[in-house]
């Protein structure tokens, strides 16, 4: 009988993640099915939680701001329009597209805040995939304690289940200041107290919930009592935006990715300065292209020894098409 | 009786000295005044020297702003029409970033100030 690593059935959810302009793309478990150890671990799942986590692949786009004009960047929707064409012309497209808040830019004029919040229905709409899943940002939520959101989009915290993860929207802008609140996290908890630690989950929010810049306002206050919450669970991985940048960082067993923004990138967060990357109209996508970014790799062998299908991708900044129909390649096994 | 009768007055004369106490560190605090409007602070820096201990005094003009440095220990709302205080001694020497973090509106991401710490 093969004896199952446990730490395999914690990292089986590691995703080969891509960062880019366009947003994020992820495969999840994808040789699952593939190896024996694979389906040894997706059996133990299925009697552990009732659903055997099965691949697929999802997107996250982020900070789409609809509505923002220049400068630091003239693009408008440019870059967003450009990701959802590049996303609805995939061979296969990914069943599922989260969005990781500020979808609109904030308005004083309560008209155009709903025009914005339509365009972007508008956008999105034209990406032919399963099922679309949104958060917002505090541009989206935070001059009116989300109440415009809720009408637009409904509710700012929720979860649902796809093919064997539970995946949960955690809104930490609506109260204005980059917190969650008592409510949410009771709310949390009680969502959580029916599965299984080995239930894979995946977290999306807004801001980041751990202190990656508390001077730029890159941090969550309450973070903390969130990651108490999903202390108990052995696969958690945390999406968010609010950066405009992509970030990769692990905390205790809790993996934590920010995607690009789809308007203006900010600097890394070791910058002296919270600026804006300068436009560049030569390459007006610049900063916003194509990155990989590992989860696993060289250094965690055990994750691929799983299934996770590590795609090797090349930085082209213009090629995003070309990037999305590598990631679907089979990797070598 | 006579002893609790003494002990009593000198409890009221420790409670009266330690109030004459912070009445005088009161009065020896320096104090700030800060205010927010959307979407600045003003003044955009502050000069403090470690160790002393400032008494901030905070103010808006419009809406309710944020007041957050991590590192100093802040983390306040300042709201129309009242006067929020912070009182801070700073330990160490440096340039302290201090931000509206309560969403103000589309220039909320550029609102801060620096405290100077000497």
């Amino acid at each position: 009988m093969t004896k199952t690593n446990p730490l395999d059935r914690r990292s089986f959810l590691r995703l080969a993640g891509l960062s880019l302009g366009a947003g994020a793309l992820y495969r999840v478990g994808g040789a699952l099915a593939q190896t024996g150890e694979g389906k040894s671990v997706s059996r133990l799942l299925a009697a552990a939680n009732g659903e055997a986590p099965a691949p697929f692949a999802f997107a996250q786009l982020s900070d789409t701001h609809v509505g923002f004009q220049g400068p630091p960047d003239p693009m408008g929707t440019a870059a967003f329009e450009r990701a959802a064409a590049v996303l609805d012309g995939m061979a296969a497209r990914p069943e599922l597209i989260l969005f990781t808040g500020d979808l609109t830019h904030d308005s004083e004029d309560q008209d155009e805040r709903v025009r914005r919040m339509r365009r972007f229905k508008e956008i999105a709409g034209r990406i032919r995939v399963p099922v679309m899943k949104m958060i917002p940002g505090e541009h989206d939520a935070g001059i009116d304690g989300g109440a415009l959101y809720r009408e637009i989009f409904g509710e700012t915290t929720y979860s649902f289940d796809h093919r064997g993860v539970h995946f949960v929207a955690l809104d930490n802008v609506s109260r204005a200041r980059p917190e969650v609140g008592p409510e949410r996290i009771a709310w949390l908890k009680a969502d959580l107290a029916r599965f299984s630690p080995s239930t894979p989950l995946v977290v999306f929010t807004h801001r980041p919930l751990f202190d990656l810049k508390p001077e730029w306002e890159w941090f969550t206050s309450d973070g903390d009592k969130v990651m108490n919450v999903l202390a108990p669970f052995e696969n958690v991985t945390v999406l968010y935006g609010h950066i405009h940048r992509e970030d990769a960082h692990v905390e205790g067993r809790v993996r934590h990715y920010a995607a690009r923004s789809l308007v203006f990138a900010f600097p890394e967060p070791a910058a002296a300065q919270k600026k804006p990357l300068p436009f560049d109209a030569k390459r007006p996508f610049a900063n916003l292209g194509l990155r990989l970014v590992h989860a696993g790799g060289e250094k965690a062998p055990a994750a691929r020894s799983i299934g996770i299908e590590d795609v090797e991708l090349t930085m082209r900044e213009h090629s995003g098409t070309e990037g999305f129909q590598q990631l679907l390649r089979p990797s070598p096994t | 009786m006579g002893t609790v009768r003494n002990l009593s007055r000198a409890v009221c004369a420790l409670a009266l000295a330690g109030a004459l106490s912070q009445s005088r560190a009161a009065a020896a605090e320096r104090v700030v005044e800060i205010t927010a409007k959307r979407f600045e602070f003003s003044p955009r820096e502050v000069t403090l020297k470690r160790g002393e201990t400032v008494r901030l005094q905070l103010h808006s003009e419009d809406v309710v702003h944020g007041f957050f440095q991590r590192k100093l220990g802040i983390d306040t709302e300042i709201e129309p029409g009242k006067t929020t205080e912070v009182v801070v001694t700073p330990a160490e020497a440096g340039r302290f970033l201090v931000i509206c973090h309560h969403f103000c509106g589309s220039g909320h991401g550029g609102m801060n100030l620096v405290f100077v710490v000497e």
